[in-house]
């Protein structure tokens, strides 16, 4: 399967996130560069709603990823509660 | 090493870009300045658009107004992409307020049957007037000359696309989102909107972008919005639809700051050449005629028997408006 | 009226849907194709628009919302960044050459890709697609307008970025980047969609925000850091919107996969070419190095991209044409480039400069293959006929391709001892291309390659003179009035990086900030 991958700042906001997404991910990579992380996983990789919120203490709406989303590679799917990447081949 | 460069007193070089020192002097330009003044490429266009072999990408020929210098057609706002989207995220906020305050109070199970019928009949069909709206300012954006009219066009579009959506909301808090396909229906079919959508449509084929700028953002809005944000919502006020006004804040706030920027435009065009003057006469009375005909038989729905007093006043209001920019009707 | 006393809430999706879906209607009192006139002359067929999916599903009151985050954060660290005099703070100031070619190469691009959004946004039939490509037109615009914003407070202090609206129309270099987007918005919306939604904004940008900008932090830019890092948030939305398109074409009908694949072809290479100029930034104009071209491309294009070819093979896509070329290429383009450039200093508006030993070191250590082999002898020599006052200045304006702009500077397939040359007859007249990619372009499309406005023909045609030269006057010097017509300032803009007035006035101010006299 190919990588798919996730790049965000790397900042107080996206703590939470990126250790929910390493969390709910056992098969993703977290790579370090200046001022931002890319997270890469074979195949498919989900950011889940609730375990953000689980992680933050109050309601996460997906759509504030914007705010410190990077880039991104793979098909997306997004509901309310799951943001997906995946490819199909 | 830290090194605390706040201490450190420079001179600057220059303080500002060769092309607004040209126009404004060698000091510092504001945001607004730097963001749109002289942006558009006017020269040395390397291939003509497959789309429009006639004309280079930007080219002044599309439209009969001529101007010495298009950036006389500045924004009063000086809107650049940041004070726009601050300017209308808080807008946003306070619609956004004013829609859980009319949800969690259940504030519309108390607005009258009749009224609830009528506003559905009357503002529902109106998000397809407001993506004529997107569709018409997307144009002027594209085709237009200068960043100084073209960029806000963008913002105005936009705009448009936001109130299509909140008088979708609006609807889906009034009625079960088959309302919406009903409304598209009635846009469509029934006879009270035809000589609007036909107005509409024929805007679409519109080639000249500064007249088309005025059919819309002048004559079209410019008639519609005191029709119904101010005459019809004071008719369903009177009918226990205050409500109502608390769901369309945007639209009336939205409709007074942009026509100030709107008459900017028209203003500084026509006091540019009596070529221009002229144009802009013929074209604002030739759509504000066919405006107000296509307005009648919406304005009588809306309006039953006032409705002959409603458009004389949106008229003379009309006429007064474009008097103050130069034009007399 | 029943009314139930809470109704129950939307999904996203189902929220989006009511929100855009169906706001267009088909119009009858004039027929769609005068309401769209463009949306079918380039043979794409389209059956249902409704098929359209926007993964984002951003309704305008959550896009002002988020949005107005972003720029609120973004022109705090602006202000912060320009009131501590934050220029001070980068690693070098050869460092500053890199971001004078992002503001006069990068930022007039952003300004044209407002303009052709808002021209598809306007043009294609179905609501959700027009709606994507408007936001996007409105992103667009923000980014030139945040970039220009940015950069502005090192225009005050450095020279090359004063004179940008200008520079791209008409310094030679620049009609690179300006003919890649003026290629993609004169060609029909379809085309575009795939030239710069896809191919650039999927395939390539993130080689460009997501390496140099991280660079960029690594050299202590954090104006730029936050530009590039908040722009590319936008990308992410631009990404998957080109994505979208291109799955959108190949699902409508069999027809078009032929058509969207010579695209592919087209723009992969024609953004391939154009980000030569981002290997040499990131090789030779970056002080501290944070990864090589090589690495970046390998990543960002061969991996991220080859996932992306496999996904679309099952709609019978195969990968660019070229790609053992452009394999073979990535040791060697940005050397080449930064050659070219060395040799041009005099007539560029940034600055050049020999790597040292150390930067030299490092490039062998990315580029076993061919860095030592190729090019640290000619640079090498290069340095020592500088320090024996015979700095090499090619004065001969140099041959471009006709396609790409580039002047012949490549090589050959498999041998990079050799220029590469093409050539192809039209109406009696012969082209020139630096690469078979950059000829059939044009073979495809000839009578608008032959439109191409070429700097260097430019100038020996005489239109390119300063404002009131006499070319026949005694001493007319017509290159001093080339830079003139260009906008770039003799002795300040162009030249050596040793011995420029940025690098004295950096040295002193950083002086100033170090010591008490």
């Amino acid at each position: 399967m190919s990588i798919v991958f996730l790049a965000l700042q790397a900042n107080d906001e996206t703590r939470p996130i990126i250790e929910s997404i390493m969390a709910d991910n056992p098969h993703a990579q977290l790579n370090e560069s200046p001022a931002m992380v890319k997270i890469d996983a074979e195949g498919s990789l989900t950011v889940k709603r609730e375990s953000v919120e689980e992680r933050i203490g109050r309601p996460f709406n997906l759509q504030e990823l914007q705010i410190n989303l990077i880039s991104l590679s793979g098909n997306l799917d997004e509901t309310d509660d799951e943001f997906t990447l995946k490819w199909n081949a | 090493m830290q090194i605390d460069l706040r201490t450190v007193t420079i001179k600057p070089l220059r303080q500002t870009f060769d092309h607004l020192a040209k126009r404004f002097g060698d000091k510092p330009a504001t945001r607004y300045q730097e963001g749109t003044y002289d942006l558009q490429a006017t020269h040395n266009f390397h291939y003509r658009p497959t789309w429009d072999p006639d004309h280079e990408l930007f080219d002044k020929s599309r439209t009969q107004l001529q101007m010495r210098d298009w950036y006389d057609l500045k924004d009063p706002r000086q809107f650049y992409y940041g004070t726009y989207t601050l300017a209308r995220a808080r807008q946003q906020e306070a619609a956004e307020a004013n829609f859980d305050y009319v949800e969690t109070r259940n504030l519309l199970a108390q607005l009258p049957d009749d009224v609830r019928q009528s506003v559905l009949d009357v503002m529902l069909p109106l998000r397809h007037v407001a993506w004529g709206g997107n569709m018409n300012n997307a144009y002027v954006c594209a085709y237009g000359y200068g960043t100084a009219i073209t960029q806000p066009c963008i913002y105005q579009a936009m705009d448009q696309l936001g109130i299509a959506q909140y008088i979708t909301r609006m609807g889906l808090l009034l009625a079960e989102p088959e309302a919406l396909e009903a409304a598209r229906h009635a846009w469509v079919h029934a006879p009270m909107w035809q000589e609007l959508r036909r107005y509409l449509e024929n805007s679409f084929v519109m080639k000249d972008w500064f007249e088309l700028y005025i059919a819309q953002n002048l004559v079209i809005d410019g008639l519609l919005y005191p029709l119904i944000y101010q005459a019809y919502d004071d008719h369903i006020s009177q009918r226990g639809g205050i409500v109502i006004n608390m769901l369309c804040r945007f639209m009336t706030d939205w409709f007074a700051e942009t026509s100030k920027w709107v008459d900017a435009q028209i203003k500084v065009a026509a006091a540019e050449s009596p070529e221009n003057k002229e144009l802009i006469t013929q074209w604002i009375r030739t759509h504000r005629d066919q405006v107000l005909s296509a307005l009648r038989p919406l304005a009588s729905h809306a309006l039953n028997s006032k409705a002959d007093d409603a458009l004389q006043d949106l008229n003379d209001q009309f006429s007064a408006r474009v008097a103050k920019l130069g034009i007399t009707l | 009226m029943d009314m139930p006393a809470q109704k129950k809430k939307l999904g996203l999706r189902e929220r989006y849907a009511y929100m855009t879906r169906h706001l267009g209607w088909e119009t009858t009192y004039q027929p769609m194709d005068k309401v769209f006139p463009y949306a079918e002359y380039e043979g794409i067929k389209i059956h249902d628009w409704d098929k359209w999916e926007d993964p984002f599903r951003l309704t305008m009151d959550a896009y002002w919302k988020y949005q107005a985050e972003k720029e609120r954060k973004l022109y705090a660290i602006i202000d912060a960044y320009n009131q501590n005099n934050g220029h001070l703070n980068v690693t070098d100031a050869k460092y500053i050459n890199s971001i004078k070619l992002f503001l006069n190469g990068i930022s007039p691009l952003e300004y044209m890709a407002h303009r052709g959004f808002a021209h598809i946004g306007r043009q294609f039939p179905g609501e959700a697609a027009r709606v994507a490509c408007l936001m996007q037109s409105l992103d667009e615009i923000r980014h030139a307008q945040t970039q220009i914003h940015s950069l502005s407070n090192f225009n005050k202090h450095y020279n090359g970025f004063h004179d940008f609206t200008k520079m791209i129309q008409r310094v030679w270099y620049m009609s690179v980047p300006r003919s890649f987007f003026d290629d993609a918005v004169s060609a029909g919306p379809f085309e575009f969609i795939v030239s710069i939604g896809f191919s650039f904004e999927y395939v390539l940008t993130n080689l460009l925000f997501v390496p140099f900008v991280s660079g960029a932090a690594y050299n202590g830019d954090m104006g730029t850091m936050t530009f590039g890092f908040s722009a590319q948030s936008d990308e992410a939305r631009h990404m998957t919107l080109g994505l979208e398109a291109i799955k959108f074409m190949l699902e409508q009908d069999p027809a078009n996969v032929p058509i969207v694949q010579r695209w592919i072809d087209k723009w992969t290479w024609r953004g391939y070419r154009l980000l030569t100029l981002v290997g040499m930034m990131m090789d030779y104009m970056l002080p501290k190095r944070v990864m090589s071209w090589k690495e970046a491309w390998e990543i960002y294009f061969e991996e991220n991209g080859g996932a992306l070819f496999k996904d679309l093979a099952r709609y019978g896509i195969r990968p660019p044409k070229y790609l053992e070329q452009i394999e073979f290429d990535k040791d060697h383009i940005s050397h080449q480039a930064w050659a070219t450039f060395y040799q041009y200093s005099a007539l560029s508006n940034f600055h050049t400069w020999m790597p040292t030993d150390d930067e030299m070191d490092w490039l062998s250590s990315k580029y076993p293959n061919s860095f030592d082999k190729y090019y640290r002898p000619r640079f090498e020599f290069w340095r020592k006929e500088a320090e024996q006052g015979n700095r090499f200045f090619n004065k001969t304006i140099p041959m471009l391709c006709q396609t790409c702009q580039i002047p012949m500077v490549f090589t050959e397939p498999g041998d990079p001892t050799k220029t590469c040359y093409r050539e192809s007859d039209y109406k009696g007249s012969k082209y020139h291309f630096c690469s078979d990619g950059c000829k059939d372009i044009f073979d495809h499309e000839p009578e608008k390659y032959i439109q191409a406005w070429l700097p260097a023909h430019q100038i020996y045609q005489g239109n390119c003179f300063g404002e009131g030269a006499d070319p026949t006057s005694k001493d007319f010097n017509p290159m001093a009035s080339v830079l003139d017509y260009w906008g770039v300032q003799n002795g300040h803009d162009n030249g050596d990086f040793e011995g420029s007035d940025d690098q004295k006035n950096f040295n002193a101010w950083r002086g100033m900030a170090t010591n008490n006299s």
